[in-house]
C-alpha cells in the first residue's frame, strides 16, 4: 500500500515539471491536515489564548470598565489584592465549598457505583435514574434547593421544626450555607461520576474478584483490595475534573442570593463571584483580571499537586498489589 | 468503545436465566444481601433511595409550582400538585420573555454544537489518521489546553466584544465556543481505532481528493462519537449561565439568563419560581427520555478513553 502512494509521488520528483494536477494534488496532501486543524488553534490562540495573557496586561493597569485603561501601576494590584480581607475570604469560601462537595461526592459515587457495578435487573433504569439530575441545568437547581433552604419558609426548616429542631440560618451563616451550595453541586453531579467510575470497574477483569472469591475474601475486601486499586486513574480523573470546575463556581453562590453578591457579609462569595463583583458592580477591570489572574495560577497549582499525589500513591502501593493479583489470576485461568 | 457494551450484558443473562427462582436453602439472609451473583434486597432498596432523593427535589419545585406561595409556609410539604400551574405559567410569561429565551438558547445551542461536532471531527481526524510534520507535538498543545480555565480570560474577552459591538447579541456568546479542545481530543480518541487505513488510502488510490476521503470515508465512520459529542456540547450550550449573564441583556436574554431574572425580581412569588424552574426542565427531560442511553454510554466511554 505505501509502496504504491510513494510511486505516485516518485515520478513528480523525477520529472522536472510535473503536471498542474498534479501539483495539486501534493499541495492536497500536504496542505490539508494543517487547514483541517486550523479552525480550532486559530478559535483557541483568538478566544483563548489571547484573553489569558491579556487579563495579565489588564491587571498591570488601572483599567476602569467604563473609562478604559488608566495608568500603568506595575504589580500595585497584585499587591493590594493579596492584601485584601475579601480576596483570602473568597478563596477561603471556595475551597470549603469545594471540600463539602468533591470529598462526600467522590465517596457516594464509588458506593454508587459499586452497587450499579453487580448483575441487576433492569440495568439501564437504574443507571438513567442516577442520571436524572444532570439534565437539571445548574440555574434550575439553584432555583430549586435556594427555595429548600429558604430561612423561614424552606422545605428542610419546615421539617425540622416539625421535629422540635431549631430553624438553620442557612444563608446568613457561614457553614450552613456552605453546605447549601455544596448540596446543590453534589446532587447535580454524584450521579454523572458515579457513571464515570462505573466504566471503570467495569474494566476490571472479573477473573481477578474470582480468584480473590476462592481466596475467601469478603466483599468489602475485595472492594478495598481489587476494585479501589484498580480504577486509581480514573479516580484521580474525576478529582482533577472535580477540582477544575469547583474552583470556578459562580451560577450557585450567585443565585443562592440574588440580591447580594455572595451574601450580606460574603459568607458564601465564592473566588469568581468576587472577580464578578470587581469587575461589574466595582467596574474596577484590573483588579479583577488580577483576581483572574491569581485564581488561574491556583488552580494550575491543584492540579499539579492532584497529579503529584496521585503519582505518589500509584507508584507507592497500587501498582504491586494488582499486578501480583493478575499473575495469581493468569495462574488460575491456567 | 464497544467493549464495555459488550462484557457487561453476558453474565446479566446468564445469571437471570441460570437462577429463575430463589430455591428453599437460600435464606432470608441472602435475599437480603444477596449472593456472590445476584444482588439482594438491600441494593435495590439503596438504589431506590438514592433515586428518590434525586427526583423528589424535581417532583417537590412541580408541586410547590402548581400551588401558590402559601403552599411553602405548610409545616408538611404537600405531596401532590395543585390545579395553579397554568396560572403560575402565566405569571412567568409576564415577567420574563420566555419564548425569546427559549429561541435564543435553542438557537445558540445548535449552532454551537453543529460547529464543535463538524470542526472537532475534521481536527481529530488529521491528528488520528493523517501524517503531518509537527503532528504530535500539535495534539500535545490541544491536550495541554484541555487542562486550562480558559473561562478565566472573561475579562479582555468581554472587551472584545463591547469593542466589537456584539454585546446584546447572539453571536457573542456562539463565537467563543465553536471548537473545544475537548471535542477535538474526543474525536481523534474514537477515529484512530475505528478507521482502517487501508480504507483511506484506497479511496486515494481511485484518486478522491483528501477532502472527499473525509467526507466519504471518515464521517460515516465517525457518525457514533459525532451523535455523542454532539450530545454533550448542545448540554452545556444549553446550560451556560456566566458568560451569557455578561454579554447578553436582560431585553434579549437566554433561557438559564431569563429565569435567573424570576429569583431577582423585588417581591419574589416562589411558586412562580418554581414553575418557571420545572418548565424549564422540561425540554432538557424529554432530551433525557429519548436520549438517556447515548448520555449513559457517552459518560462511561469519555470515563475508559479520557
Amino acid at each position: 500500500m505505501t509502496t504504491t502512494l510513494n510511486r505516485t509521488a516518485e515520478p513528480a520528483a523525477v520529472k522536472p515539471k510535473p503536471t498542474w494536477k498534479q501539483r495539486l494534488s501534493v499541495f492536497d496532501v500536504k496542505a490539508s491536515p494543517y487547514l483541517y486543524i486550523a479552525p480550532f488553534f486559530i478559535l483557541f490562540a483568538l478566544v483563548g489564548l489571547f484573553p489569558l495573557v491579556y487579563t495579565f496586561v489588564v491587571s498591570l493597569f488601572d483599567w476602569h470598565l467604563l473609562k478604559g485603561q488608566g495608568d500603568f501601576v506595575g504589580l500595585q494590584n497584585f499587591a493590594e489584592v493579596l492584601q485584601d480581607r475579601f480576596f483570602w475570604n473568597s478563596l477561603f469560601n471556595t475551597v470549603s465549598i469545594f471540600l463539602l462537595s468533591a470529598i462526600p461526592q467522590l465517596a457516594v459515587a464509588l458506593f454508587l457505583a459499586a452497587m450499579l457495578d453487580q448483575n441487576l435487573r433492569a440495568r439501564t433504569f437504574w443507571r438513567m435514574s442516577v442520571l436524572l439530575p444532570y439534565v437539571v441545568t445548574p440555574v434550575a437547581v439553584a432555583m430549586i434547593f435556594t427555595n429548600m433552604f429558604g430561612e423561614q419558609y424552606g422545605l428542610i426548616n419546615n421539617v425540622l421544626g416539625n421535629f422540635g429542631l431549631d430553624p438553620v440560618m442557612w444563608k446568613s451563616d457561614t457553614l450552613p450555607s456552605h453546605i447549601a451550595i455544596a448540596t446543590m453541586v453534589n446532587w447535580r453531579w454524584t450521579g454523572y461520576n458515579a457513571l464515570i467510575l462505573l466504566a471503570a470497574m467495569q474494566a476490571v477483569p472479573r477473573d481477578l474478584y474470582e480468584s480473590a472469591a476462592l481466596d475467601g475474601a469478603g466483599a468489602v475486601r475485595r472492594f478495598f483490595s481489587i476494585t479501589l486499586p484498580s480504577i486509581r486513574p480514573t479516580m484521580v480523573f474525576v478529582v482533577i475534573t472535580s477540582t477544575i470546575g469547583g474552583l470556578q463556581i459562580f451560577t450557585e453562590p450567585r443565585l443562592f442570593d440574588p440580591a447580594t453578591a455572595g451574601g450580606s457579609q460574603r459568607q458564601f462569595q465564592t473566588t469568581v463571584l468576587y472577580l464578578w463583583e470587581m469587575a461589574f458592580q466595582r467596574q474596577n477591570f484590573g483588579k479583577a483580571s488580577t483576581i483572574a489572574w491569581l485564581l488561574f495560577l491556583i488552580i494550575v497549582l491543584f492540579g499539579v499537586i492532584n497529579y503529584l499525589i496521585s503519582r505518589r500513591i500509584a507508584t507507592a502501593d497500587a501498582a504491586k498489589p494488582s499486578r501480583a493479583a493478575r499473575r495469581r489470576a493468569e495462574r488460575t485461568t491456567r | 468503545m464497544t467493549t464495555i457494551e459488550g462484557a457487561a450484558p453476558a453474565p446479566t443473562d446468564s445469571a437471570t436465566s441460570g437462577t429463575p427462582a430463589p430455591g428453599p436453602s437460600t435464606g432470608l439472609r441472602k435475599r437480603f444481601f444477596g449472593s456472590g451473583e445476584k444482588p439482594g434486597f438491600l441494593t435495590y432498596g439503596l438504589l431506590l433511595a438514592f433515586l428518590l432523593s434525586s427526583a423528589y427535589p424535581l417532583w417537590w419545585s412541580a408541586v410547590i409550582g402548581s400551588r401558590s406561595n402559601e403552599a411553602l409556609g405548610e409545616t408538611w410539604p404537600p405531596l401532590l400538585p395543585g390545579g395553579n400551574f397554568w396560572t403560575n405559567v402565566g405569571e412567568v410569561f409576564d415577567t420574563i420573555p420566555f419564548w425569546l429565551a427559549l429561541g435564543n438558547s435553542v438557537l445558540i445551542s445548535c449552532i454551537i454544537t453543529v460547529s464543535v461536532v463538524g470542526f472537532s471531527t475534521l481536527a481529530g481526524y488529521a491528528f488520528a489518521k493523517l501524517r503531518f510534520k509537527g503532528r504530535n507535538g500539535l495534539m500535545l498543545m490541544v491536550v495541554a489546553t484541555m487542562a486550562i480555565p480558559t473561562q478565566l480570560g472573561i475579562i479582555p474577552l468581554f472587551m472584545v466584544m463591547r469593542t466589537l459591538g456584539w454585546t446584546g447579541e447572539i453571536g457573542a456568546v456562539v463565537v467563543p465556543t465553536l471548537v473545544t479542545a475537548f471535542g477535538v481530543f474526543f474525536m481523534r480518541q474514537y477515529l484512530v481505532d475505528v478507521i482502517p487505513d487501508e480504507l483511506i488510502e484506497s479511496a486515494r488510490m481511485d484518486g478522491a481528493s483528501m477532502i472527499s476521503t473525509f467526507w466519504h470515508v471518515a464521517i460515516p465512520a465517525a457518525r457514533p462519537a459525532m451523535a455523542i459529542l454532539g450530545l454533550f456540547t448542545f448540554m452545556t450550550a444549553w446550560t451556560d449561565f456566566l458568560w451569557p449573564l455578561l454579554v447578553l441583556d436582560a431585553g434579549n436574554p437566554t433561557l438559564q439568563t431569563a429565569l435567573s431574572q424570576l429569583q431577582s425580581a423585588r417581591y419574589v412569588d416562589y411558586s412562580v419560581v418554581l414553575a418557571g424552574a420545572v418548565l424549564a426542565t422540561l425540554p432538557l427531560l424529554v432530551l433525557f427520555v429519548l436520549a438517556g442511553k447515548q448520555l449513559i454510554s457517552g459518560i462511561m466511554q469519555g470515563a475508559v478513553k479520557g
